[in-house]
């Protein structure tokens, strides 16, 4: 009888892995609403794995950030540029083929690589609970100047923003 | 079977295989753009599982970096997309060939 963390591992990885195939290839509709709610739910259950992996925090930030302010900045967007006509476009075979070749080269070396270095054999038993309190210290002890830097690209990244989205854009 | 990290690996390694074949065969700049935030996602996945199974919080602290900083990348891009769909009422790869010869 396995344990239920155990399932549900299987069940979010299933989720995780499904809803990312709706992302790109959705076959009943090719309209980008749709793409970015099944990216919504690729994330929430990406959360949920966080969560199987005692990273609450991750799990919390993964919810808030992704599927909260980046999602909602996207459905902004496609609104904004009321991309209808762009459904009726048919994908080339030629980039299919190329696509399909290419990321099957890439699953085969991943796959290759994950059955040739073994990394359960590497890995410890996992004691360490992904605490807040400790990740917490971590990033204002040892990671405090990364800490600032990121809060000065955040800075950075929204003036850029309101540059770029003014109207008479030079 | 009881996940390991090598099954956290596997379904890491499927998603980014998945956003690269998004970012390949999708047209829609915006939808190429959702399939590089999955990629993303996979590389955070990756990261916590190794956190995780080798007892080390350095990992998490990265996650945590990558998230702030596609937060703000996601903004830019976008930004960039509406720029660019104002001046040419496009937002599909294949009607923006200036650069092409």
């Amino acid at each position: 009888m396995p344990a239920l963390p155990d399932i549900l591992f299987y069940v979010f990885a299933f989720l995780t892995l499904l809803c990312g195939v709706l992302v790109v290839a959705n076959p009943f509709s090719r309209n980008p609403v749709t793409s970015a709610m099944f990216l919504v739910l690729t994330i929430i259950s990406l959360a949920g794995l966080f969560v199987l992996l005692h990273a609450f925090f991750l799990a919390a930030v993964q919810i808030l950030v992704y599927a909260g302010a980046v999602m909602v900045l996207f459905l902004f967007v496609i609104m904004l540029l009321d991309l209808k006509e762009e459904e009726r476009r048919k994908i080339k075979m030629f980039s299919l083929i190329g696509g399909l070749v290419s990321v099957g080269a890439i699953a085969t070396i991943f796959l290759k690589v994950l059955v040739a270095a073994k990394p359960d054999a590497n890995a410890s038993a996992p004691s360490l609970e992904g605490e807040t309190a400790a990740l917490g210290k971590l990033l204002f002890t040892q990671y405090l100047l990364p800490f600032e830097v990121v809060s000065v690209l955040l800075l950075v990244a929204m003036m850029g923003v309101i540059l770029l989205s003014k109207k008479d854009l030079k | 079977m009881i996940p390991g990290l090598e099954h956290y690996l596997v379904v890491s390694a499927l998603l980014f295989c998945l956003g690269l074949l998004g970012v390949i065969t999708r047209r829609n700049l915006l939808v190429m753009y959702m399939s590089l935030e999955l990629m993303l996602n996979a590389a955070n996945l990756a990261l916590v599982s190794f956190s995780r199974f080798n007892n080390n919080l350095n990992g998490q602290v990265l996650v945590f970096f990558i998230i702030t900083v596609a937060a703000a990348e996601v903004s830019v891009g976008l930004a960039l997309i509406v720029a660019l769909y104002r001046k040419r009422q496009t937002a599909h790869v294949e009607d923006l060939t200036t650069m092409k010869l």
